[in-house]
């Protein structure tokens, strides 16, 4: 048995077991708190109201994994509302180019960064810091007021909702499962996802063994932006606005979100799942904030800020944990 | 004479401060297994590194089966043909062992990564080094020796046209060695050239074809194997002529241990680990522990050291009982400890190599006692100075420094301490040779003229005799023979670990 527990905390995938069970024990609270919760809908609000942030978190995921950041991922996403609501409202451009807009800025820009980041060997903290800084000042330049969307079939898309007998999901949540599942197949099943692991894990090493390190660092900030900006059009379909302050913080609450789902913050450790449980817990606590009523929604906040610590805690043991017990295997293994 | 297959001209690499190289020619030929020889610091790896593309060269050139070839990256050097194992292990702790092996060049199904082959395709090549572990788990379950063999896997499964090996057998026993050695002489016969870095000289005589000796950076020659005697060898890597050589050999005089005990353990033990071991150390001894690789002589030296809690037995120090229930307790009692696995533990590749040398000393004085810059000054250039440490100045950063040079680095912090009781476990691996016969007679004079008692770990059986004023032998963790005087010698040594009690 204590063999057995060893083993689970050793493996990589304890901490995403403790999420889940995490994410159940407060999903099975709010069923005995409140009837409401009992509803499939309610399960399923989770996927449409966070749908934005799942993105942005699995765009974040990546740059983590290779022990690097993204601090611009909120104002981009904040950005990219803006253009698409001037596109849709003050021209003639069609939705669908005005979202193919938005995606290539995405990519450029978090393409420019990366190329920044990796060919300089800068910070990725500051040279995000500074994208984000330059993206909420291009939007504010763009526009100081909320624009609307009116174009009659961004809001029918907007309102549009997929059935699925228990309830229904929204376009938006359906793009985040999308970018969830082929998230999760790229980082396990494909070159490019297994070197950023081993980027992670350690560079050098990564290099030596001859693996691409410079295209897959571009690559991976690339991606992070493409990220923001989907997310973006995710988050349009919500609030139906572009507004300078959209977003904000929300890198914050991605890196969060993915570092409760298992994400070592030094890299080379990560699991899609779990960064998408990370996003729930939090919508959980909001959920449940609503149904509470009285409670300000701050609260969510400071649950999350309370659960960080514990995780990042409980990351540090289970590291230590594994130094024991693996000096304590090749020992073992000497020993034979 | 196999084709040539390699060929360097007049290849040349500075670093800050550093000629690594300069003007160094390297010819290579298919199916030659061709050593690379050198002090510490001497160019080895350099050169090695220039070859892959780590390092952009700064002069000369390279052509391989007649075309000149320009690889900016290890990528672009396997592309070429040309697979590595650099002397630190370059693998990743957060992959599993498979992936480790595969990694780069992963056999897909239907364009994604098919897991199920590179698990068993892994277990196979593993196994052909009869290495048998679980290659689902991550690497940073293993020891540093099977992390080593990985790397070797990982080496010898791509088709290449030339093989290098950069130590490749520092962390590994006699019975790993032997059967690398194996592997690398089928893929000799395979038509291979194969470049091999070790400063076993044994296993170079065994091994190799031809030698090429660098000293500080420059060429000094090439050589068949069969023509070139040991102690010339030694004489052209250190550049001196062979009768200073032969002097250098000759072992210093044994220290005279006192009557005064500084150390006895009693019947200590550990669970799993370690039975019933009894011994005494006195003070200006050299005491040995002898045996195989895993035999137990790391675990009792960290039993002495407070890595593990003792079980049973007790331990006295000057005559009191002590607990020594952790590292730094063992420290406040004056006993050091240089680990035998300096290439994962110890450097801290951002300090420079002064700052380095203080780290243990700070250690045991408390964070905030401040040594005066001075004497940080004084004790670095005294390690630097007697252990030949080869540095551009006292402030180079140690990640800077060469593999052997990085571990004298170690040794040197531990000496810093002061210690009555200094551990060395396998002080000498990856050193090269006329260091090799330095560290020794370290340890010699340290007993002798300071009356330090130190303990000397090592798998090189007439390095112990030379040293050691008492020999402890082990086997299976237990204590089998206690071997003094005169009847230290590699024989009974043998006869004490094949059984028969000496
Ligand atoms: N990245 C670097 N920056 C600066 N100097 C370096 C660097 N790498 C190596 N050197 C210097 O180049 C010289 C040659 O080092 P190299 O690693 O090639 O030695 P080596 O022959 O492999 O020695 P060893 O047997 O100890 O491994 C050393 O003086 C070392 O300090
Ligand atoms: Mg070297």
């Amino acid at each position: 048995m204590k063999h057995y527990l060893n083993q689970l905390v050793a493996s990589q995938y304890f901490s995403f077991v403790v999420t889940v069970l995490l994410f159940v024990i407060l999903y099975a609270a709010g069923i005995m708190t409140y009837k409401g919760f009992m509803r499939p809908q309610v399960f399923l609000n989770l996927f449409i109201d966070n749908a934005a942030l799942i993105i942005v978190t699995v765009g974040i995921t990546f740059t983590l994994l290779i022990g690097g950041i993204d601090l611009s991922v909120g104002a981009v996403l904040a950005l990219c509302c803006m253009v698409l609501a001037y596109l849709l409202e003050f021209t003639t451009v069609p939705v669908g180019l005005a979202i193919l807009i938005i995606l290539l800025m995405g990519i450029g820009f978090g393409a420019l960064q990366g190329y920044i980041i990796t060919k300089f060997d800068l910070q990725p903290f500051i040279i995000t810091l500074a994208g984000m800084f330059f993206c909420r000042g291009l939007t504010a330049v763009i526009s100081r007021d909320t624009i609307s969307i009116t174009n009659p079939f961004y809001v029918e898309l907007a309102s549009t909702r997929i059935q699925l007998g228990v309830g229904f999901i929204s376009v938006g949540a359906v793009i985040a499962l999308l970018t969830l599942l082929i998230a999760a197949i790229v980082l396990g099943y494909t070159k490019f996802g297994r070197t950023v692991f081993a980027i992670g894990g350690n560079e050098s090493s990564a290099s030596l063994m001859g693996l691409p390190v410079f295209r897959t660092k571009v690559m991976v900030y690339t991606i992070s932006g493409f990220c923001s900006a989907l997310a973006g059009v995710a988050y349009s379909l919500i609030m139906l606005t572009g507004y300078n302050l959209h977003g904000l913080g929300m890198e914050m609450d991605a890196i969060a979100s993915s570092v409760i789902g298992g994400t070592l913050l030094t890299g080379g450790v990560g699991f899609i799942p779990g960064t998408l449980f990370g996003v729930l817990i939090q919508g959980v606590i909001l959920t449940f904030i609503t149904f509470q009523g009285t409670l300000s929604a701050w609260w969510t906040k400071i649950v999350v800020g309370a659960l960080l610590c514990v995780f990042i805690v409980m990351q540090a043991f289970i590291t230590e944990h594994k130094s024991k017990l693996s000096s304590k295997s090749s020992m073992e293994s000497a020993s034979k | 004479m196999g084709k040539v297959l390699l060929e360097m001209r007049q290849i040349d690499k500075v670093f800050p401060g550093v000629r690594a190289l300069s003007k160094v020619d390297f010819t290579l030929r298919e199916g030659e297994i061709h050593s690379l020889m050198g002090e510490n610091g001497a160019g080895k790896s350099t050169l090695v590194k220039v070859l892959t593309g780590v390092y952009p060269r700064d002069g000369g050139t390279v052509t391989m089966e007649g075309k000149e070839i320009f690889p900016r990256t290890p990528k672009e050097a396997q592309e070429c043909g040309i697979s590595t194992v650099y002397q630190e292990v370059n693998l990743c702790a957060n992959l599993t062992v498979a992936e480790n092996i595969f990694i780069g060049r992963e056999p897909r199904k239907y364009g994604f990564i098919d897991w199920k082959t590179i698990n068993h395709r892994a277990a196979e090549l593993l196994h052909t080094l009869n290495v048998d572990i679980d290659v689902t788990k991550t690497l940073d379950h293993y020891s540093v020796a099977i992390q080593q063999m990985i790397a070797i896997a990982r080496s010898i499964d791509v088709s290449a046209k030339i093989l290098i090996l950069d130590e490749p057998t520092s962390s590994l026993d006699e019975e790993e060695t032997q059967r690398l050695f194996k592997i690398v002489r089928k893929l000799k016969d395979q038509g291979m050239g194969i470049i091999f870095i070790s400063h076993f000289l044994e296993q170079i005589y065994d091994l190799c074809d031809r030698i090429t000796i660098l000293r500080n950076g420059e060429l000094v020659g090439a050589y068949d194997v069969a023509t070139l005697p040991k102690l010339d060898l030694i004489a052209k890597m250190v550049g001196k002529d062979v009768s200073a050589v032969r002097d250098m050999e000759v072992a210093a005089e044994k220290s005279q241990p006192s009557d005064e005990v500084f150390l006895s353990a009693e019947h200590i033990g550990a669970t799993g680990q370690i039975f019933d071991v009894d011994l005494k150390i006195h003070k200006g001894e050299v005491l040995g522990f002898a045996g195989l690789l895993g035999s137990g002589r790391t675990e009792t030296a960290e039993l002495l050291f407070g890595v593990h809690p003792i079980s049973q037995g007790e331990i006295k120090i000057n005559g009191k009982k002590l607990d020594l229930k952790d590292p730094m307790t063992a420290m406040e009692q004056k006993i050091a400890f240089c680990p035998e696995d300096r290439k994962v533990a110890g450097i801290i590749g951002d300090l420079s190599v002064r700052e380095n040398i203080i780290l243990a000393m700070q250690a045991k004085d408390g964070i905030l006692k401040h040594i005066p810059y001075k004497e940080q000054v004084k004790i670095a250039d005294d390690c630097i100075k007697l252990l030949s440490i080869k540095v551009s100045s006292r402030e180079q950063l140690i990640k800077n420094l060469s593999g052997g040079n990085q571990q004298k680095v170690i040794i040197a912090r531990w000496l810093a301490t002061q210690p009555e009781l200094l551990i060395l476990d396998e002080p000498t691996r990856g050193i090269d040779v006329g260091t090799k016969t330095e560290i020794q007679k370290m340890a010699v004079a340290l007993a002798k003229k300071r009356g330090m008692s130190v303990i000397f770990i090592s798998s090189e059986m007439d390095e112990m005799v030379r040293t050691c004023t008492k020999l402890i032998v082990m086997r299976d963790r237990r204590k089998v023979a206690e071997l003094e005087n005169d009847e230290i010698s590699s024989e009974n040594v043998m006869k004490a670990i094949a059984g028969g009690a000496a």
